[in-house]
């Protein structure tokens, strides 16, 4: 007997007097439906969903620290670091959805991990009002991304070694932050808002999101030609633009 | 899509008014059986045995069992036509609302005739044309089987079609032009394999239903028997023996694994060739299968000769990268893809039929291929609708219809366009 | 209150590996089956399929198929004396979920373990002598052998199509293969993978040093295969997202691609998704399983009776539910009493990363797969003498990586900056010449006293249920283990040509943000006396014998190898003692 998930529900319903069971059972086949699946959700091009524009101006001016622009291949900024932190704070990431969240809450070691009731998006936020402060406290009250590239990586090293400290946030945790979620943006597919036309992945030779390698798995030592390819594409998928 | 429809519905009611002033009509010009009794035949074993498996090779199920009702043979499932929505009726021996008190003579009138027990005309949803070709024996061991299931009181309202197709008598001018009622005959030239083939296909098998081409009046196009056709928004693809869009490249083996098992070394079934194999071919004996395949493999194609899309234009080139970048993980580069599991784009007519609709379906919404006793993989091919655009999928569909040595007509982005903009409608 | 449902002959909890062995073993021999799932319902067409699998950030990043913390997590400390706290966020290993569970995203390194391993404690006491262990250490043999469980290895080989070369067929060893496993009865089923030019290099350098190289035995398949079940699997493409995704071209050994196909279509068979099992109800005896309860996904409480009851949830949530439902004695660790929660293990996990003259080695790790690589076997359980090292235990170690998945795999050399210009650049020059096997040795970890699993008095659930607290950290005994086996495999890496070797050793204390392995073992093991054992050596449960626990809980200790070969080897072995002697007569299969 053939048994559709849907089917089921409602027989289950009538079963129990009209009562749903909210799970679903498999049986008889395996359940498909035409163009189901849970593709990805690119990231919209548009205005800063998370940041203010003064935050986001310090992002970009990070990420361009973090990686910075070179003859061959852009900065962080240009690459679009800070519009892919932007997206993944205003989403589920920056409210830390699916994590555990009950308390209490006590610092513990540093190997029972992070241990605080607050998303990445607070932090960020709170973070970047101090480093704000910071700068303008102690740098002419300019703002980060208008201080000189070596006064940009004097603060960032300086909350590396916790030889800065933020006023009401952790500046070297901060900082353990925007570097993994910098480097992050740049090398994640471009359909999150990072790595632009796939530059992370030209500048080191990586093809991206290739699904056949065995015309290659025996080719030792020998460059792979194809160019990378994003789960969204490539210039060469479009007519006449290859 | 609306002007054809309109004109189609006026024609009929002319052609429907023409034949009721003359007050003929083909159905009753049969020979009238007089028998007003209902052979109750539940306990001959065989009888019931072989109505068993040609209900099954005619597909009853299809229509009138609603998928995962539990209710087999009950009927109420929407039968979809070029004109609108029938509904199938309830054929278990319920006594009120099924056909349990059905004489012989009527159940078979309904089945060789498409004569309702009230006299009016059934639509050919009902695929009489072919079960005409059975005898009148094979009609009530059909009968004898379906006595033995459980009867189920569910009363269908099979008129859904709007007025005037409403009209039942409209429908005997349709039998007048497309109704060739009588028991198939056999040709003496032929082998006997050859003609128990014919007779499955012509016959219970009913496999023209899908695979012939339609008239505007949704008739067989005779003259293009079997050579793919249109149907609830796939291409039942040409099935005859040619060699680029057919199955010119099958051999017998090929074709008996695939309508048993569901898939073979080339190709994988989905969509309703799925269903008709999980109901019908799927139970069918092998020596059947090979009468199938025997006259099938002796049906002329015709087709024509498309000279193969260049490979410098655009479309080839986007479409070399599409299939190179996401296609080639399954289907392999040389488009030969894995033996039973995934189709051999190569040697698949359905990427080669003249009408791209099933293609372009599959990739757009992906497919699940029939899961078998011999075959339970069931592997399935992901949807592309939300990657590909509509001038991708074309390319790519127009890659693989030009590639590995064969050829076949470009898939336009506006073809696609129309395809997602009509599937969208689709729940199936 | 829980509403009652059909009962059934057979209840299994979690249709992972072993669940959907079991489910399907039960339903051939007639039983009426309903496996009840926490996670949805997953496939490869709808769920990882190859248009959007290959998804770093998704599924390696932010842990798309993994349990989420916020359904359950547990609470994690080193030493008894410290306060556990939650692990909010996944780190040192990934608690699978949903149909196919650890099956889904694994590497498919199919192993088997050693002979010895499954008489750890006699063996090396009678080598090495009582007193050459760690007085806190509590190894104990399994109750099963190796040459026992043989057949179920092959049956599970066979069921997935494992690629590799076999080393010792029926006593007689082989060139090329593993020159120390065990008797196989049967070659693997397919040939080993192809291997890249880095995992090629290392099988190279290791002859030349006098190891005997073999391909890793692997889920990931050479060839297309046919399974004994009808299913049929595709040539692994080498994709390089393997593990912590899906594998959308069915070509990774999985419940999905060689079980599931055949399981549904069972009319005797049923699955509940999105269903979260809560307690293994007992009749007022104690001794006799009932059923379960669990909550669907609205939250509705119901309960499913059933004859026998299959516990293959996860390590932990095996351990668990044991202990909510208050089945065996809990373990206690002062007293060194009680069963569940005792010797709980994971995994001594190291690397060494090599850069090479970019000018000459272009190695493109992204070509790869799950379960590729050229390994060596000298270090592992007892293959070596240890009385001159005083430590026990081992592992193997080899060129396994698995992929160049940017975000994980842009190694830099030692003393370049975390960021900026340097960074970059040495990113750049790096990628396609440094060889990062990831977990390079492969090392046992081996059970103590005071590493085990019990309730924490704090940190609750969803349901409001206590979280399962670990106590964890590493013994002298694994760091000294890990030590000596990185030195080893850096000789290699080194003898490949690298210009530079980074050595990163094992150190404790035991992080829980730091990822080794998703090998979690014991806390509900298997052995020969009920007192130092949660079952016997069917899996059966000592207290309540129509429960039986399946997976890597039952494990004594961990061996230096992958443990799914072994988990569903033993999976086979239960279902077959279930099918041939307890359901013809119900009750105990071993007399305590």
């Amino acid at each position: 007997m053939r048994l559709h998930r849907r089917d089921l529900l409602a027989s289950t319903a009538v079963l129990f007097g009209g009562i749903t069971a909210h799970a679903s059972i498999v049986s008889g086949a395996l359940p498909w439906q035409p163009s189901a699946g849970t593709p990805p959700e690119p990231a919209r091009p548009g205005p800063w969903l998370f940041f203010t524009n003064e935050e986001a101006a310090a992002i970009e001016a990070i990420a361009d620290r973090i990686i910075p622009p070179d003859p061959q291949t852009p900065g962080g900024k240009d690459a679009g670091c800070a519009v892919f932190i932007d997206r993944q704070l205003a989403g589920p990431y920056g409210r830390q959805e699916g994590l555990y969240t009950a308390a209490p809450f006590h610092k513990g070691k540093k190997e029972q991990g992070p241990q605080s009731d607050a998303g990445p998006a607070e932090q960020y936020r709170k973070a970047l009002a101090a480093l704000d402060r910071y700068c303008r406290a102690n740098r002419n009250n300019r703002a980060f991304a208008d201080l000189s590239d070596a006064e940009k990586d004097d603060i960032l090293a300086g909350l590396e070694s916790s030889r800065i400290a933020l006023e009401g946030t952790n500046g070297k945790e901060f900082f353990e932050a925007i570097l993994k979620d910098v480097q992050q943006g740049f090398f994640a597919d471009p359909l999150y808002g990072g790595n632009r036309d796939m530059v992370a992945w030209k500048m080191i030779g990586y093809p991206g999101a290739r699904y056949d390698y065995r015309d290659w798995v025996s080719r030792h030592n020998e460059r792979f030609p194809l160019p990378p390819v994003s789960i969204m594409g490539r210039p060469g998928w479009m007519p006449g633009k290859a | 899509m609306l002007r054809a429809l309109a004109i189609t519905i006026g024609a009929l009611v002319i052609l429907a008014l023409a034949v009721v002033a003359i007050g003929v009509g083909v159905r009753s010009l049969m020979t009238p059986v007089v028998d007003g009794i209902h052979h109750r035949k539940g306990q001959d074993f065989a009888l019931i045995e072989r109505g068993r498996y040609l209900t099954a090779v005619a597909d009853c199920a299809s229509c009138h069992t609603i998928p995962g009702e539990g209710r087999p043979f009950a009927g109420g499932r929407r039968i979809e036509t070029p004109f609108g929505f029938v509904a199938a009726a309830n054929i278990t021996p319920d006594a009120e609302t099924g056909i349990g008190t059905w004489t012989d003579r009527q159940f078979d009138a309904a089945v060789r005739q498409g004569e309702r027990r009230d006299g009016k005309p059934l639509y050919p949803a009902m695929p009489f044309p072919y079960y005409s070709r059975m005898s009148r024996e094979d009609v009530l061991a059909i009968r004898a089987y379906l006595d033995t299931v459980a009867p189920v009181r569910n009363p269908v309202t099979s008129d859904l079609l709007p007025f005037p197709l409403s009209i039942r008598a409209g429908m005997l001018a349709w039998d007048a032009l497309y109704f060739r009622p009588g028991e198939f005959r056999p040709d003496d030239t032929k082998s006997p394999e050859w003609n128990r083939g014919a007779y499955l296909v012509e016959g219970p098998g009913h496999c023209g239903a899908c695979h012939t081409p339609k008239t505007w009046l949704g008739g067989d196009e005779n003259a293009q028997k079997l050579r793919g056709s249109v149907i609830q928004g796939w291409f039942a693809p040409n099935i005859t023996n040619d060699s680029t869009r057919g199955l010119g490249r099958w051999s017998p083996d090929d074709i008996v694994e695939y309508l048993r098992d569901g898939h073979n070394r080339l190709s994988a079934a989905t969509g309703p060739m799925a269903e008709e194999i999980a109901l019908s071919s799927s139970h069918m004996t092998d020596a059947d299968l090979y009468a199938i395949a025997a006259y099938l493999k002796d049906q002329r194609g015709g087709s024509e000769a498309t000279p193969p899309a260049r490979s410098e234009d655009a479309a080839m080139a986007a479409g070399g990268a599409i299939y190179r970048d996401v296609c080639s993980a399954c289907h392999t580069p040389d488009g030969r893809g894995v033996p039973y599991l995934f189709p051999a784009l190569a040697a698949s007519p359905s990427v080669r039929s003249r009408d791209p609709t099933t293609l372009i379906r599959i990739v757009l919404r992906g497919a699940r291929s029939v899961a078998t006793v011999r075959e339970p993989t069931g592997p399935g091919m992901p949807a592309f609708g939300w990657q590909l655009d509509d001038s991708e999928v074309a390319a790519v569909l127009t890659y693989i219809r030009n590639s590995w040595g064969v050829a076949a007509a470009p898939v336009t982005a506006e073809e696609v366009h129309t395809a997602r903009t009509r599937l969208a409608a689709r729940s199936e | 209150m829980a509403r009652k449902l059909p009962a059934k002959d057979a209840v299994i909890v979690g249709l992972g590996w072993t669940g959907s062995i079991l489910a399907h073993e039960l339903t051939e021999a007639g039983l009426e089956v309903v496996a009840i799932e926490r996670g949805p319902w997953r496939d490869t067409p709808t769920d990882f399929p190859p248009t959007s699998a290959q998804d770093e950030l998704r599924y390696r990043i932010r842990h798309e198929l993994f349990l989420r913390p916020s359904q359950t997590t547990f609470s994690f400390r080193n030493k008894m004396s410290e306060t556990a706290l939650p692990i909010r966020t996944w780190g040192a290993f990934m608690p699978p979920n949903g149909v196919g569970g650890g099956g889904v995203h694994w590497n498919a390194e199919t192993w088997r373990f050693l002979p010895s391993d499954f008489v750890l404690k006699t063996h090396l006491t009678e080598r090495y002598g009582a007193s050459f262990l760690p007085p806190d250490m509590t190894i104990q043999d399994w109750g099963v052998t190796y040459d026992e469980i043989e057949p179920y290895y092959d049956r599970f080989e066979y069921l997935c199509g494992t690629s590799g070369t076999a080393g010792n067929l029926r006593g007689q060893i082989h060139e090329g293969g593993n020159p120390f496993e065990g008797p196989r009865s049967r070659p693997y089923p397919t040939p080993a993978q192809a291997q890249p030019f880095s995992h090629t290099l290392f099988g190279k350098a290791a002859r030349e040093l006098g190891y005997k190289p073999f391909p890793q035995p692997s889920g990931n398949l050479s060839q297309a295969y046919l399974n004994p079940l009808g299913i049929r699997l595709g040539p692994c493409t080498y994709c390089g997202f393997c593990e912590w995704f899906g594998c959308g071209n069915y070509s990774k050994a999985s419940p999905q691609t060689t079980i599931l196909p055949v399981l549904v279509r069972k009319p005797n068979f049923l699955a509940r998704d999105n269903c979260e099992v809560t307690r293994i109800n007992l009749d007022s005896s104690g001794k006799r399983a009932t059923g379960v309860t669990y909550v669907d996904a609205g939250g509705e409480e119901w309960e499913q009776p059933g004859e026998l009851v299959i516990l293959s949830a996860y390590t932990i949530f095996n351990v668990q539910l044991l202990l909510l439902s208050g089945i065996g004695k809990p373990y206690d660790p002062v007293a060194g009493e009680g069963v569940i929660g005792r010797n709980f293990t994971h995994q001594t996990i190291s690397d060494v990363t090599g850069f090479f003259d970019a000018a000459k080695f272009i190695f493109n790790p992204f070509i790869a797969s799950g379960s590729i690589g050229m390994c060596i076997d000298e270090f592992n359980g007892d293959n070596f003498d240890h009385g001159p090292h005083g430590f026990v235990g081992g592992g193997y170690m080899g060129q396994v990586q698995t992929n160049g998945r940017p975000i994980e795999t842009t190694p830099v050399p030692p003393g370049t900056p975390r960021w900026g210009a340097a960074w970059k650049s040495a990113v750049r020059e790096n990628y396609l010449s440094a060889v990062k096997p990831g977990t390079g040795v492969h090392g046992s970890f081996y059970a103590y006293r005071d590493v085990y699993l019990d309730l924490d008095p704090t940190y609750k659930d969803r349901f409001g249920r206590p979280l399962v607290r670990m106590t964890i950290d590493f013994h002298d005994n694994e760091l000294k283990q890990n030590a000596f086996l990185t030195d080893r495999f850096a000789d290699i890496i080194q003898a490949m040509g690298a210009k530079q070797v980074m050595k990163e050793y094992r150190k404790g204390p035991y992080d829980i943000t730091k990822y080794q392995t998703t090998h979690l073992c014991g806390g509900a093991v298997m052995g020969t006396d009920p007192k130092t054992s949660a079952i016997n050596r069917y899996l059966q449960s000592w207290d309540v014998p129509n429960l039986f626990v399946m997976g890597a809980s039952g494990f004594p200790q961990n061996a230096g190898y992958n443990p799914t070969g072994t988990l569903a080897a033993l999976a086979f072995w239960s279902a077959e003692a279930i099918r041939s002697t307890y359901l013809k007569n119900p009750g105990p299969l071993v007399n305590a």
